[in-house]
């Protein structure tokens, strides 16, 4: 109940004129209509948001799941390895803001220094507009080890017994990968894909810390202009009319998942 | 390690195990180095961090740079906020959560399923759909910039916590709270005198997590707070950070500072830990 409540009053609010100091007047779709025909940085936020999901979400998958499947392998030192690969999760959002910031300072930061020192040219990350959304995805993708973790145990979940068969078949590696080991993982990897999706299509900390949208608007996300309009200009209808915006692609984004997922989860039956 | 290696699959397969090891102390390389850099530009003198090229070992070590940072802002209030706000989570989240996760897990009532996929829904919804009518409702009781709306919520269970707790309580036997109904106990004295004492694994885990996303938090201390002396310590590093953006190893510093109270409940209880992320995430 205490749950449901707000849900309702900011659906309510979506439909209104409210600026905190009056009470809400009602004006029917007239917040929606104006987002979306009239807001000329709401494509571009959008397209900041989408740019920035299109790149991380892939990238940072497909590095935690290899970082999975090779703490797998029964190596030794494995929990010294992920301690150390799940580390920057652990550390708070604004200290990795800082710190990131820091790493991306151009001549002392160490990413400059390292790229420069085999012969690249680095830019300025955080202050070309061609670059910031870059920075932000490559500093997300430090925190790869929470998606990594999940994989992890969802990898030793595997049975042993069906790679023991296809060896006695004879089959090699990567066949074990492609015919085992990812189809028994498309749950998890479904799991990892949705959580991503909500979390990235909500980024917010980081580019409000580090770039605070900037420069150009080039980091200027979805959630910064909500942010704004709700905490800075105190327009709660329209801010509620976005968040109920970005609820129902977030919600259509999962919904096409679930519905694609029949063709590539691979639900173990029996279990 | 310099065993001969002889063809075949087991060959084959010490081939593999060995460039798995390779390419993880490469990545482990990769992942620690900026945290590395954090750590060893904290105790850099100026002259040092400008010197170019990455310098790993900082001579003078500058142990200075911490005081600095600490006297630049009133760092022990943003940590006192920060621990009232933190133990308050910790605490309202394992009552309320584990009391909730009971119900869900046990008893019966209408509409008992339907309330739980309105409780894991809320995973899935964006925060900004509900901080508004939330904000203004504390607004209306006149508690923004106040410590209150940061762990106030907490008391009513929060949606992971319930969700990973039910999956633990449904572990254990039935027959346990049957028998202590035919002793005639009460469901609340079946929550506290057989459940909490035998989750003691799961809650640790609903502990340790709300403690950190607490201690890490900062859209809420952010909406909520903006008198300084109640900042927390997110908020406070954030101001740091645009009052000496340029002065890296002090910020540095205080960096390392905020982070070293996770890292080491981390490295503590990491066992916990990873328990905990694997039934929130594979269970589900």
């Amino acid at each position: 109940v205490f749950w449901v409540i707000p849900l309702f009053q900011s659906a309510y609010y979506s439909f209104t004129r409210y600026t905190v100091l009056s009470a809400p007047r009602w004006i029917g779709l007239q917040n929606y209509v104006k987002l979306v025909t009239d807001d000329r940085l709401l494509g571009t936020s959008v397209f900041n948001t989408l740019y920035y999901t299109a790149f991380s979400l892939p990238l940072g998958l497909l590095i935690a799941f290899v970082l999975a499947l090779l703490l797998n392998t029964r190596i030794r030192g494995m929990t010294v390895f992920r301690s150390v690969l799940y580390l920057p999760s652990v550390i708070p959002m604004v200290a990795t803001a800082a710190l990131w910031t820091f790493l991306l300072t151009p001549r002392i930061g160490l990413v400059n220094i390292m790229l420069s020192v085999v012969g690249l040219n680095p830019p300025n990350w955080l202050t070309e507009p061609e670059w910031a959304k870059p920075a932000l995805i490559l500093m997300n993708l430090w925190t790869a080890g929470g998606s990594m973790v999940v994989y992890l145990a969802g990898l030793q979940g595997i049975p042993e017994s069906l790679y023991e068969s296809a060896q006695i078949d004879g089959a090699n590696w990567i066949q074990q990968l492609f015919k085992i080991t990812i189809p028994m993982m498309t749950p998890t990897i479904f799991y990892n894909l949705i959580m991503g999706l909500i979390s990235s299509m909500q980024v917010f900390s980081t580019a409000y810390i580090m770039t605070s949208g900037g420069p150009l608007n080039a980091t200027y996300f979805y959630m910064l202009k909500l942010y704004q309009h709700a905490f800075f200009d105190y327009r709660m209808g329209y801010a509620s009319a976005m968040a109920w915006l970005l609820f129902v692609v977030v919600l259509g984004l999962t919904i096409l998942v679930f519905k694609t997922s029949d063709r590539w989860v691979f639900y173990a039956t029996g279990e | 390690m310099m065993r001969r290696m002889y063809v075949g699959r087991t060959g084959r397969r010490r081939i593999g195990r060995l460039v798995a090891f390779v390419v993880l102390i490469g990545m482990s390389a990769l992942f620690s180095a900026p945290f590395l850099f954090m750590v060893v530009s904290s105790l850099k003198s100026r002259a040092q961090l400008y010197g170019g090229g990455p310098i790993w070992i900082p001579n003078p070590i500058v142990w200075r740079n911490y005081v600095d940072a600490f006297l630049f802002l009133p760092f022990d209030i943003f940590f006192r906020n920060t621990m009232i706000v933190c133990l308050l989570t910790v605490l309202g989240t394992l009552i309320s959560s584990s009391m909730v996760a009971y119900a869900f897990a046990r008893i019966r009532f209408p509409g008992r399923d339907i309330l739980f996929v309105v409780l894991v829904s809320k995973m899935m919804m964006p925060w900004a759909v509900r901080i508004i009518p939330v904000f203004l409702m504390w607004k209306r009781f006149g508690l923004t910039n106040t410590l209150v709306p940061l762990f106030a919520p907490y008391w009513l269970g929060g949606a992971l916590y319930v969700f990973l707790l039910r999956q633990f309580f449904r572990g254990i036997p039935e027959e346990l709270s049957d028998a202590a109904r035919i002793d005639g106990c009460s469901e609340i004295g079946i929550w506290l005198r057989i459940i909490m004492p035998l989750s003691g694994p799961a809650l640790s885990v609903v502990g340790i997590f709300s403690f950190l996303e607490e201690w890490n938090d900062f859209i809420r201390p952010l909406i909520y707070v903006n008198e300084t002396e109640k900042f927390t310590l997110a908020l406070g590093l954030r101001m740091f950070m645009q009052m000496q953006g340029g002065n890296w190893s002090h910020l540095m510093a205080a960096a390392v500072s905020m982070s070293l109270p996770a890292i080491l409940l981390f490295a503590f209880t990491q066992r916990y830990m990873v328990q905990g992320v694997t039934l929130t995430g594979v269970k589900g």
